[in-house]
């Protein structure tokens, strides 16, 4: 059954219409060109789809574009708008990007965390990207970009 | 994933018409259906999306009562207050559940209406005696959490009902609880085996009155160990009771060997899981 459904992304209105069982990742990747977010095992496990949804964290491979109907959507296209923010910066200058698969989903996990609680411990940044897999860094490098952008704002 | 007729209504009231009209399946968070959709395991002609009934949002407290709508998050319950003071232990097993991206969206009735014997909220909330309010065009029902479920996935259930909130008496007086749960891992992994613990106790949070206990995943639903509660009703714990009620809630697990865990390792781990909970009364690590 195809629907149409308007959807709030970065700030601006889009309407499509697409099969009732389109995910919300199949939307931004397929339909409107948003390749920041990536599928990495489709079910919830691996947060490589990550987007923020009313501001909170989601696995965007876990909901129908249909959900989100009416929500504000935040994706990694949107939140480096206007130039890279501090968090993007320290993940570079830290090392925590390698491969790079994970950093979207692993970004806006932080970006969720720091907009609820602007002064995590390290205890909250771990459980924070607990649903985020990287399979390079190794966390270490993460977590020093997370602190390195505390540090520095 | 086969495309499907999709519903969504926005009030209470057209949802339980749908459901009527329409073999429609019920979609609230979606983290248990759109899994099983995407695996092919499930294949429904119709879903009903009840994520935008903002009247099943709540947790709110009334005379002694606490009623949670079946589409509060698992974040919800971590977070709320009035869950953190009078059941702790559900809160725990909230935040145990998942990752923030799957609590974030994930709901308490989904948790339920899944009817998995590892589901996390579902050990405390028996541990509360909760009842389940379902609802159809025709009428409502109120059960009690144990009747609910009769077997792994299965419910008592009708297809035109709508499960729209959960409620318990809070319980009264001073408090001890835990929730356990082993897994491979902390986060992202589903339970082995998981151990509610409630009890009302004197001032001295020694003494103990009334002791409920629910095992999760160690038989086809979540189950009380009743043994092992009367055992320690109205008495201390001390050191030789928490060996003897383990020893005890081992013996009452009747777990079945699957892809996560053996007879035996469960039937352990289970008593195990009991210790460690009661243990930290002991050392005063918890008051
Ligand atoms: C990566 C991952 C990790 C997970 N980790 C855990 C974990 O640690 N512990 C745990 O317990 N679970 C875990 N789960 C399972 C799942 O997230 C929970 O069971 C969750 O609470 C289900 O809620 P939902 O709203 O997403 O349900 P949905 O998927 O929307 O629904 C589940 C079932 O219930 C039915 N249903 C839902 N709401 C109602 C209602 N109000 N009335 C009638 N029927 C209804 C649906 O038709 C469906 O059959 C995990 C899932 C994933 C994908
Ligand atoms: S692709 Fe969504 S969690 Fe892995
Ligand atoms: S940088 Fe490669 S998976 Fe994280």
């Amino acid at each position: 059954m195809k629907i149409d459904i308007t959807l709030r992304i970065n700030g601006r209105s889009c309407t499509l219409s697409v099969p009732a069982k389109t995910t919300l990742l199949e939307a931004l990747r397929d339909h409107l060109g948003l390749v920041g977010a990536k599928e990495g095992c489709g079910k919830g496990e691996c947060g490589a789809c990550t987007v923020l949804v009313d501001g909170k964290a989601v696995n965007s491979c876990l909901m129908l574009a249909a959900q989100a109907e009416g929500k504000e959507i935040l994706t990694i296209e949107g939140l480096s708008q206007g130039g890279p923010t501090p968090l993007q910066r320290a993940f570079v200058e830290e090392g925590a990007v390698q491969c790079g698969y994970c950093t979207p989903g692993m970004i806006m996990s932080c970006e969720a965390l720091l907009r609820e609680n602007p002064n995590p411990s390290e205890e909250e940044i771990k459980e924070a990207i607990s649903g985020n897999l990287c399979r390079c860094t190794g966390y270490i490098k993460i977590l020093r970009a997370v602190k390195k952008a505390l540090e520095e704002r | 994933m086969r495309d499907f007729k999709y519903f969504r209504p926005r009030t209470l009231k057209e949802a339980l018409s749908i459901l009527t009209q329409e073999r429609a399946k019920v979609l609230a968070g979606g983290t248990d259906l759109l899994v099983k959709m995407k695996d092919g395991l499930l294949r429904p002609e119709s879903v009903m999306d009840i994520s935008f009934l903002e009247e099943l949002k709540f947790i709110r407290e009334e005379e002694g009562m606490v009623t949670i709508g079946a589409l509060a998050t698992h974040s919800m319950l971590e977070r709320s207050p009035i869950i953190n003071t009078k059941a702790p232990h559900l809160a725990e097993a909230s935040r145990s559940i998942g990752s923030p991206q799957i609590r974030n969206v994930a709901t308490i009735g989904g948790n339920i209406v899944n009817a998995s014997p590892a589901g996390d909220s579902l050990p405390p909330l028996y541990t509360l005696e909760a009842e389940l309010l379902l609802e159809s065009e025709k009428g409502s029902r109120i059960v009690a959490i144990e009747e609910f479920f009769t077997g792994p996935g299965q419910s008592i259930i009708e297809p035109h009902e709508l499960l729209t909130a959960i409620r318990f008496k809070a319980p009264r007086g001073e408090l001890l609880t835990f929730f356990q749960k082993l897994g491979q891992r902390k986060a992202l992994a589903i339970s082995k085996v998981s151990v509610a613990f409630l009890a009302t106790c004197a001032a001295d949070k020694k003494f103990l009155r009334k002791v409920r206990i629910a095992l999760g995943a160690v038989a086809p639903t979540v189950i009380r160990a009743r043994e092992v509660e009367s055992f320690l009703e109205n008495g201390s714990i001390n050191e030789e009771m928490v060996d003897l009620a383990a020893k005890l809630c081992s013996e009452e697990a009747r777990p079945i060997s699957d892809i996560r865990s053996t007879l035996v390792y469960r039937k352990k781990v289970t008593g195990e899981l009991l210790k460690r909970g009661l243990s930290q009364f002991i050392e005063g690590v918890i008051s």
